[in-house]
């Protein structure tokens, strides 16, 4: 089912869209909500078994209803605004994140699966990777839905990687501003660490992407879906991908990284003094972004939206969710300095000589096989 | 209904204690973010705000790599040795190092 609402949420690719519509629009962001909800409930779930203990399983099938039974619970429970908050800037950090995690969404190709489909169900004969260049130069998905035709136009972004670079380094200003705003000692400390930890990683989280746009020599996500038709970049750039992992998890603020959340020193972190709605905005949009750099990895590194095998790439991605919560079972805390040294000291050195190793490398190839 | 009565609780039930900030057991006696704090965040983000230009230079070089001459591909190198120097400078400054 998670798969299936992967798989169709991109077909309402709203922000290239020439003929917008509010709709398809509230729609993706409803799926993307439900997908985050129900990854909580999973993650929890393996948790448990982990634990060797059963996770949620009241309310509901097996559980299956608990997110939705704990978004009621967040949405009716009372709103406090902290005394000394500065209320405006408090309630715009939880919608800053929000709408961040939401935005960065829109640049993840889903679309490339639909065309696939529309392959698959208008036109006859073999679905190979010609025609998906030919779909491609098309643009446009005309389907028919509740009151008429509807011709969209899906561009791929061709700079979406800078985008998301951008976007997901747009988040630290939400942490810092609900920090600061908070007026809360923990809060403040919390916002400053996941800050300071979110921004030393951003860079060797671009200098990890720079081989793939090397190898491929673009910023766009079809482009190097087709890069990888061959071999999964994972195998190619493997110690790239392997940074690229563990930047994702400090990214993120997720165990083994999650310094800002240390129960022990810090309560939780820059949302302390977050209540209810604004705790359930904050909680959406790590999720979200959980999901969406796991997505983000596929598509760099783990073969993309694949070549024959497009149905992989929603399974794939939950592939790599798992990974977030198998590390967060297993794997101790960091200490703050050993995470801000591994940083700066062993990453950024290390990702700026595979630079310059894969240009060489690349220009080896140019010279010596093509 | 629910919103009236979120305004009545607002205004009418306000407790100090229920919406005083998050501390341990005492009344906080001072603004938390309107203190100094460690200098090394400032420091991380003048380092952050060095390597992020140099991202954003790399990212199109990158894309174009292929096509430069070997002049300016030694170019590219010859920025990242000067950014590598200044990491090893900050490195002996011990601007990366965390205090204890």
């Amino acid at each position: 089912l998670l798969s299936l609402v992967v798989l169709f949420k991109g077909a309402y690719s709203i922000f290239f869209l020439s003929t917008c519509t509010l709709l398809f629009s509230v729609l993706k962001i409803l799926f993307i909500f439900i997908i985050v909800a129900f990854f909580t409930l999973a993650e929890r779930k393996i948790l448990g078994a982990i634990h060797r203990r059963r996770g949620p399983a009241i309310v509901g099938l097996f559980g299956l209803l608990q997110p939705i039974a704990d978004a009621l619970k967040l949405f009716v429970k009372e709103l406090l605004y902290p005394l000394r908050a500065q209320n405006f800037i408090f309630l715009m950090a939880p919608w800053w994140i929000l709408t961040l995690s939401v935005l960065a969404w829109f640049f993840i190709p889903f679309h490339f699966i639909v065309f696939k489909f529309n392959a698959l169900f208008f036109f006859d004969g073999v679905v190979d990777i010609n025609t998906l260049f030919i779909l491609d130069l098309f643009y446009t998905i005309s389907f028919e839905f509740l009151f008429g035709n509807y011709n969209v136009q899906v561009v791929d972004g061709n700079i979406a990687v800078l985008i998301l670079l951008a976007v997901s380094s747009l988040n630290v200003y939400g942490i810092i501003l609900a920090g600061w705003s908070s007026n809360s000692k923990y809060a403040f400390l919390g916002s400053l660490r996941s800050a300071a930890q979110m921004i030393s990683y951003e860079v060797s989280f671009g200098l990890t992407i720079l081989p793939v746009v090397i190898l491929t020599s673009s910023l766009n996500f079809i482009d190097i879906s087709l890069g990888q038709v061959r071999g999964n970049f994972m195998f190619i750039l493997l110690p790239s991908f392997i940074m690229f992992i563990i930047s994702m998890l400090a990214e993120t603020n997720r165990a083994p990284f999650d310094l800002p959340e240390a129960e022990a020193e810090l309560v939780a972190g820059y949302n302390v003094e977050y209540s209810a709605v604004t705790f359930a905005m904050f909680f959406l949009g790590e999720y979200s972004n959980m999901l969406l750099m796991s997505a983000l990895c596929v598509l760099l590194f783990l073969g993309g939206v694949g070549g024959h095998y497009y149905y992989f790439f929603p399974f794939k991605i939950v592939l790599v969710c798992f990974l977030f919560v198998i590390v967060r079972a297993s794997v101790p805390r960091f200490r703050y300095d050993q995470l801000m040294q591994m940083c700066w000291k062993f990453f950024l050195p290390l990702t700026m000589s595979l630079f310059v190793y894969y240009v060489v490398f690349g220009f080896w190839l140019l010279n010596n096989i093509f | 209904m629910l919103s009236v009565s979120r305004l009545l609780i607002y205004f009418f039930l306000q407790d100090n204690e229920k919406i005083s900030e998050y501390e341990c057991g005492f009344e906080p006696f001072d603004s938390a973010t309107r203190q100094p704090f460690d200098v090394h965040f400032y420091l991380v983000g003048l380092l952050f705000l060095i390597f992020d230009v140099e991202l954003a230079l790399l990212f199109p070089a990158s894309v174009c790599i292929f096509d430069f001459t070997w002049f300016n591909v030694w170019m590219v190198f010859f920025f990242l040795l000067l950014l590598f120097i200044g990491l090893v400078y900050e490195w002996r400054l011990a601007i990366i190092d965390w205090p204890n």
